[in-house]
């Protein structure tokens, strides 16, 4: 079996706070923290990850960064799969509308995901958790904003409990 | 079972001071699939790839992650080494741990549990890796330069010399650009125009150029090596192979209008050229001021015509070329700064852009080089100088130096003394900004040679006084608040993109920054390049830059344009689509998302063996596919995958990062 880091596990006592923290909120050794799955677009979001970086901006370390090609490119499954993982949010990040590196498939994603947000929304899970932003290659600032506002906007919403499978969360 | 070697670089401190390297390895060898995970303090280095070149071979390995800088940064620098170790170059993946961990997280403890995540999805998704290859593509040694301006100009020529075909697309009726608006060029005061026109009439007798003037950029289609873009030519009226350029034509024409090159100084026929020395020096009918073309009647310039080149009937034509290489070299616009009401431009006659000054200045401007006041039509005998107008001030918005500024107000204030020795000129400044060859040496002479008198501090309003302009403004050096009466004021607005930049950007499929000057792939490394592979940016269109920088921008565009042309044949995209034929059903809605024409339909029994199906399926041609993956999404029954980037290898990134926190 594979561990983050040995020694790491909220159960054990250790100093790990922050993303080796338990799922359930307050037990263990530090405050629960959420899980953002980030899927970025490798020309604008992914590059505007990397302006955040190079800039020495800072966010906080609970969003975890997926490359694609394209916004265009992640399928609803993929963000369901993150939900029933136990991700407590996802993102999906792509150059802004009409600057698509592909041309067009931006527009695809901003039509497929909206009517994916209300699938979900209807299906009970919590608007926030699934958001869509537009970041571009220059965009380090707004990056790094945007990354701190979806984990400030998780913490507050708590775990995702609902939608993670149970039998996921045994192996893990 | 694949065998997955992880090699962690320090990145000299970049990461192993916020990443725990020790326990990030710990981690890594416990990752499944790993039979190796070593650290090198730069990995990027020649003992780092060959360090990845032993191991390889050392321990087997057939997959290999890096954990590292960003891949858009090393990528292919380690796929190289991988290959050179003799195995598939997308067998590697990257696992970001600079830009997106270390240097963005201060928390070692959180910064290594997200280290350890991030190389654990790399490896994830590693083992699902397959090899790939990428097809060879043909390259189309025709180049495209957009913008006639010095930096269009200076590009054509140099992929021309280099033995290239080259269109130069210039909007204008003349190349020319902003530099043909000078005067004179800081800080060796060489007239722009004897600098200039040399090179214009270079480009026009150029046998490699094409120049087309007049024209636009109207789409841009396909990828570097084999662009497909459409021109429209607008129609002149006039017929270039006719024309002898004598001007006979706007002598007779009735009709007045502000002229553009003049900036409204003066004004322009409907039939025009919009400069003396144009290149070509063929008018054109601004049909939208021509009173044939208004009201049906007039026709001077045709009876005037001995050539006979007028011709009212022309269309605008549209061609489609083939393009291996683009340059864009649009320009710059200057600042309207009538919204910054404090210094009463468009209020009072005799407050002017610094451009409009250079016009004044010019012997063949609209008053033969006399400085006047556009009130009065006197000398004047005391000139302000404003600079930073717009550029510089965060409130604003627009945070940025326009570099130029500083230097051609010294050029500026030291022609006025030359012609005007008895007036005197006031600089209000921010900074003094001079760096450049000779750049200090010439600011200083306009200080001591001129007597030019700098003050320190920004002018807060201009009104109408007794008699003339009063400029008020505080010298923050002495804190003292001043008033200064003035003939006239000049204001440096700030350099900013062109009004249409944004329109341009996303025409050609590049991208630019919040002031839309478009932006370079990256900021030390590829300053001409864009993200967009083929496509190159020379010239003001980046960024406010003085005419050296902008000549020697143009010039490397130019060698990397010229560089690629050279190739008979380039490496496509290897992460391409692929579809199943087994699983394909044959709705094609594939086709209908893919932004490339790369998806066609063809007979279920052409497309793959052990098929014997009918109807139709999908089939991508991978020499026209990109790689966005769109397809793989409408795709119902999954039969389109994206290699390099497959459902399972985003699912097992996934999971990898949902593990155990």
């Amino acid at each position: 079996m594979s561990e983050a880091l040995k020694g790491k596990g909220a159960d054990n006592g250790g100093t790990a706070a922050g993303v080796g923290g338990s799922r359930s909120s307050g037990s263990g050794n530090g405050a629960w923290q959420p899980l953002i799955v980030a899927f970025c677009c490798n020309w604008c979001s992914y590059a505007g990850g990397d302006l955040a970086g190079t800039s020495r901006l800072s966010y906080p370390a609970n969003v975890r960064v997926i490359r694609v090609t394209c916004s265009s490119r992640v399928n609803p499954l993929h963000v369901m799969r993150a939900f029933q993982r136990g991700a407590d949010g996802v993102l999906i990040a792509g150059c802004h509308p009409g600057d698509c590196h592909y041309t067009s498939g931006n527009y695809h994603a901003r039509r497929r995901f909206s009517i994916f947000a209300r699938l979900l929304e209807h299906a009970g899970l919590e608007p926030e958790r699934f958001q869509v932003r537009w970041i571009s290659s220059s965009e380090g600032d707004r990056f790094a904003e945007v990354m701190q506002e979806m984990t400030e906007t998780i913490k507050a919403l708590g775990p995702n409990e609902r939608w993670v499978d149970p039998r996921w969360l045994k192996i893990t | 079972m694949p065998r997955v070697g992880i090699f962690i670089c320090w990145c000299g401190t970049n990461i192993s001071a916020t990443v725990d390297i020790q326990r990030l390895l710990e981690a890594a060898r416990s990752f499944p699939q790993v039979v190796y995970a070593g650290d090198y303090r730069y990995l990027c280095s020649e003992a780092g790839q060959a360090l990845i070149k032993e191991k390889v071979r050392e321990e087997k390995l057939d997959r290999v992650v890096v954990g590292t800088c960003s891949p858009r940064m090393h990528e292919t620098t380690f796929r190289q080494a991988v290959a050179e170790a003799g195995l598939n170059p997308y067998l590697l993946e990257v696992a970001n741990l600079r830009e997106h961990c270390s240097w963005v997280h201060r928390d070692r403890e959180e910064a290594t549990a997200k280290a350890a995540a991030l190389v654990r999805a790399a490896a994830a998704k590693a083992v699902l890796n397959t090899p790939l290859t990428a097809p060879q593509l043909p390259v189309e040694k025709r180049a495209l330069v957009i913008g006639g301006g010095i930096a269009g100009i200076q590009a054509a020529l140099d992929i021309a010399g280099a033995g290239f075909d080259v269109d130069l697309v210039e909007r204008e009726p003349s190349i020319g650009g902003r530099m043909a608006q000078l005067d004179k060029t800081f800080p060796t005061l060489d007239c722009s125009a004897c600098i200039l026109t040399p090179k214009m009439v270079e480009v026009a007798q150029h046998p490699r150029i094409n120049l087309f003037t007049y024209a636009r950029v109207e789409a841009v289609e396909g990828f570097v090596g084999q662009f497909k873009v459409k021109i429209r030519h607008r129609a002149r009226s006039v017929d270039p192979a006719r024309c002898t350029g004598c001007g006979a034509c706007f002598e007779k024409c009735p009709v007045q209008v502000p002229s553009e090159f003049e900036l409204g100084l003066s004004r322009r026929k409907a039939i025009y050229v919009p400069f003396p020395q144009a290149v070509p020096n063929i008018p054109v009918i601004d049909r939208e001021h021509c009173l044939y073309f208004k009201k049906g009647r007039c026709r001077n310039c045709e009876k005037n015509c001995p050539a006979e080149a007028i011709d009212y009937e022309q269309e605008d034509q549209v061609t489609e070329t083939l393009y291996g290489a683009i340059v864009v070299a649009t320009g710059f616009d200057m600042l309207n700064p009538k919204p910054y009401g404090e210094y009463g431009y468009g209020r009072h006659p005799d407050v002017i852009t610094a451009l409009e000054f250079e016009r004044l200045l010019n012997a063949s401007g609209p008053t033969g080089g006399k400085i006047i006041r556009r009130s009065n039509g006197a000398p004047p005998e005391t000139v302000v100088f404003v600079q930073c107008v717009g550029s510089r001030d965060k409130a604003r918005g627009m945070d940025y130096c326009s570099r130029i500024c500083c230097m051609y107000t010294a050029k500026q204030a030291i022609l006025l003394k030359e012609k005007l020795p008895h007036v005197r000129a006031y600089v209000f400044y921010i900074d003094v900004r001079t760096a450049g060859k000779g750049y200090e040496e010439f600011h200083r002479r306009a200080v001591e040679e001129y007597g030019v008198i700098y003050l320190r501090g920004n002018v807060g309003k201009v009104f109408p006084g007794e008699d003339g302009l009063v400029a008020r403004g505080v010298d923050t050096l002495s804190g003292e608040l001043l008033e200064i009466k003035a003939d006239l004021v000049v204001l440096a607005g700030a350099a900013v993109a062109r009004h249409d930049a944004a329109e341009l950007g996303r025409l050609v499929g590049i991208n630019s920054d919040r002031y839309h000057f478009f932006n370079e792939a990256h900021p030390k490394l590829k300053p001409v390049d864009t993200h967009t592979a083929g496509i190159f940016i020379a010239g003001a269109c980046h960024a406010p830059k003085d005419i050296p920088d902008t000549v020697a921008q143009a010039g490397a565009a130019a060698a990397k344009a010229a560089a690629l042309l050279s190739q008979d044949q380039r490496q496509g995209e290897a992460c391409v689509a692929l579809v199943d034929v087994s699983r394909c059903a044959g709705c094609l809605y594939c086709r209908e998302v893919c932004p490339y024409g790369a998806i066609s339909a063809v007979p279920a029994e052409q497309a793959g063996p052990g098929q014997g199906g009918e109807g139709t399926v999908a089939q991508v041609n991978p020499a026209l596919c990109q790689g966005c993956g769109s397809c793989t999404v409408v795709c119902r029954p999954g039969a389109v995958t994206l290699q390099g980037f497959t459902d399972q290898q985003i699912v097992a990134e996934v999971e990898a990062l949902c593990l155990k926190r």
